[in-house]
């Protein structure tokens, strides 16, 4: 069996009621965002109430993990010790909702491949108890 | 609408000692700033009777902030009326427009300001750390360190351990908007380094060209180290009065024409609405809202340059060039030098001059107006100025007249 490629070191998110639905959403393999139900805004980060029409009926909802990059950078500073720089730090847009974006990196692929416009599907790093959403190309 | 800042003026300012790791007690520099400035306007401690800065004792980095209000307030065994340390507001800039609404409004008749930082000495010689590392963060770092809440949350485990990461994006969408390039950006930072030169405080004084820019080492596409401004230890103090006692004073009053303290898009690094600028863009325009006055009238400019893409940013948003045309406007330098259009940052900005925070930018403005400049004087007895800080979710900005 092939060992799985060694993951990085990465600070942790803290996990709440809140916000289990986004961090979790990866063991089984969908990525999670609150949508309202009286009026279908997404919304990110997770909030008690809908920003657009103020309704509390905020529910978690899968999204299709299809978005677009909006910016990225590649980080060649060793913050912590890593064997992969650069890598790409990314904010990708999901197809659901124009301005529903997260940061995250785009993996899969050289670094210097990242474009703005790229299209891109989720992946998850399962690390402890959370799953890790990044993006890997959507192959043409 | 009557811009109640008016009855608001920058009367004194002060300044301690500077450098990139001085190892001295961090409060002792801010009392030496706040004294001096407190002096520059010709006052005593007796006269103050109010106090604000930013951000407060608590938050942030090691070293990122040397006092808060409770520490030079008791110091100096001050007798105040109003007060207001924090870091929830518009830029570090925001407790001077704190400041000015105070004596406005009759809380206060001298407010005393004062920025102090120690980030040097605090990052020894291992260099700028990311957030949420090795004690990096506000209550971060160590073993089983958990990111929460925005930004942390949503930055950190993405590996994006730093504002450099995070302002380095918005760099990137307006080189890819509006075809901006790293030799147009590397003004800001060239621009910056030949200004220190006649600033004796300035921390990098000696001269870079292009080819030292272009071959540095790169931190965050398309950041390399100049990009990023270099953290020191130092103080910086100001004295905000109200304009109708300010008249009596040892210096001629700088009024207060206008502040911009708005934030009108999501207060985030990562969802503002357009990726290209940031809070700034609300601030700027806030300000041109509240004056007759126009960009053109404008003799010098002091603009945030915690990252180089910042300032840019800021000429843009303050309108000093179109939305998208700060690349070609800055290229080779020359409106921005000190007889150009705009001269801009003309201590050195905290790229070279130094990380102070907001407030060297402030004190600058005051300076130049005063005509106290020495070697980095802008030409032409210059009597409008804007100070500007803050850049993602942060931003403030202030426009100072001299009579
Ligand atoms: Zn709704």
């Amino acid at each position: 069996m092939a060992e799985a490629p060694e993951k990085s070191f990465r600070v942790l998110p803290r996990v709440t009621a809140a916000n289990e639905h986004f961090w979790r959403g990866g063991a089984e393999g969908v990525l999670r965002f609150l949508r309202c139900g009286d009026c279908g805004t997404w919304v990110h980060p997770p909030s008690p109430i809908c920003p657009s029409c103020h309704g509390k009926g905020l529910t978690p909802e899968a999204v299709s993990g299809l978005g677009t990059v909006a910016t990225w950078t590649l980080n060649h500073q060793p913050w912590v010790p890593a064997s992969d720089h650069p890598y790409a730090i990314a904010i990708v847009e999901l197809d659901e909702q124009s301005g529903l974006r997260l940061m995250t990196n785009v993996v899969g692929c050289a670094a210097e491949a990242v474009h703005i416009g790229m299209r891109v599907r989720v992946v998850f790093e399962e690390h402890d108890d959370v799953w890790i959403p990044l993006f890997e190309p959507v192959e043409a | 609408m009557e811009a109640l800042e008016r009855r608001a003026a920058l009367t004194g300012i002060g300044q301690s000692e500077v450098g990139r790791r001085l190892g001295r007690d961090p409060l002792e520099l801010t009392l030496d700033a706040c004294l001096a400035a407190i002096r520059d306007a010709g006052l005593t401690t007796r006269d103050i009777d109010g106090l604000a800065t930013y951000p407060g004792a608590f938050g942030g980095n090691p070293g990122f902030t040397g006092a808060g209000v409770t520490d030079v307030h008791d110091a100096l065994r001050l007798e105040l009326d109003w007060y207001s340390g924090g870091i929830e507001r518009p830029g570090q800039l925001g407790a001077v427009i704190d400041a000015c609404a105070a004596v406005a409004c009759g809380f206060a008749t001298h407010v005393l300001c004062f920025r102090s930082v120690w980030e040097g000495t605090a990052q020894g010689k291992g260099g700028r750390k990311g957030i949420g590392l090795d004690g990096g963060g506000s209550g971060g770092g160590g073993r089983g360190f958990r990111a929460s809440g925005a930004p942390m949350e949503y930055t950190l485990p993405f590996r994006a351990y730093s504002a450099a990461n995070w302002i380095a994006m918005v760099a990137q969408r307006h080189f890819h908007e509006f075809g901006t390039t790293r030799e147009q950006l590397a003004w800001i930072a060239l621009n910056a380094r030949r200004h220190a030169a006649g600033n004796p405080k300035a921390i990098y004084r000696e001269p870079m060209t292009l080819d030292d820019y272009l071959g540095a080492r790169l931190i965050s596409t398309p950041f390399c180290l100049y990009d990023c401004d270099v953290p020191c230890d130092g103080a910086t103090a100001m004295i905000v009065s109200r304009a109708e006692v300010a008249r009596d004073l040892r210096r001629p009053p700088l009024r207060v024409e206008a502040v911009g303290s708005a934030l009108r898009g999501r207060p985030s690094w990562d969802q503002f609405d357009d990726l290209t600028t940031m809070a700034l863009r609300d601030a700027a325009a806030m300000l041109w809202e509240r004056t007759d006055l126009q960009p053109a009238d404008v003799d010098v400019a002091e603009l945030y340059d915690g990252f180089s893409f910042i300032a840019l940013a800021w000429l843009e948003a303050l309108g000093f060039c179109g939305r998208g045309e700060g690349g070609p406007f800055i290229e080779g330098g020359a409106r921005i030098d000190l007889d150009g259009e705009i001269p801009l940052n003309t201590n050195g900005g905290q790229l070279s001059g130094g990380r102070l925070h907001g407030y060297g930018f402030l004190h600058e403005a005051c300076l130049q107006l005063w005509g106290e400049g020495g070697d980095r004087q802008v030409p032409g007895d210059p009597r409008v100025a804007v100070a500007a800080a803050g850049g993602g979710p942060l931003g403030g900005c202030l426009l100072l007249t001299r009579d």
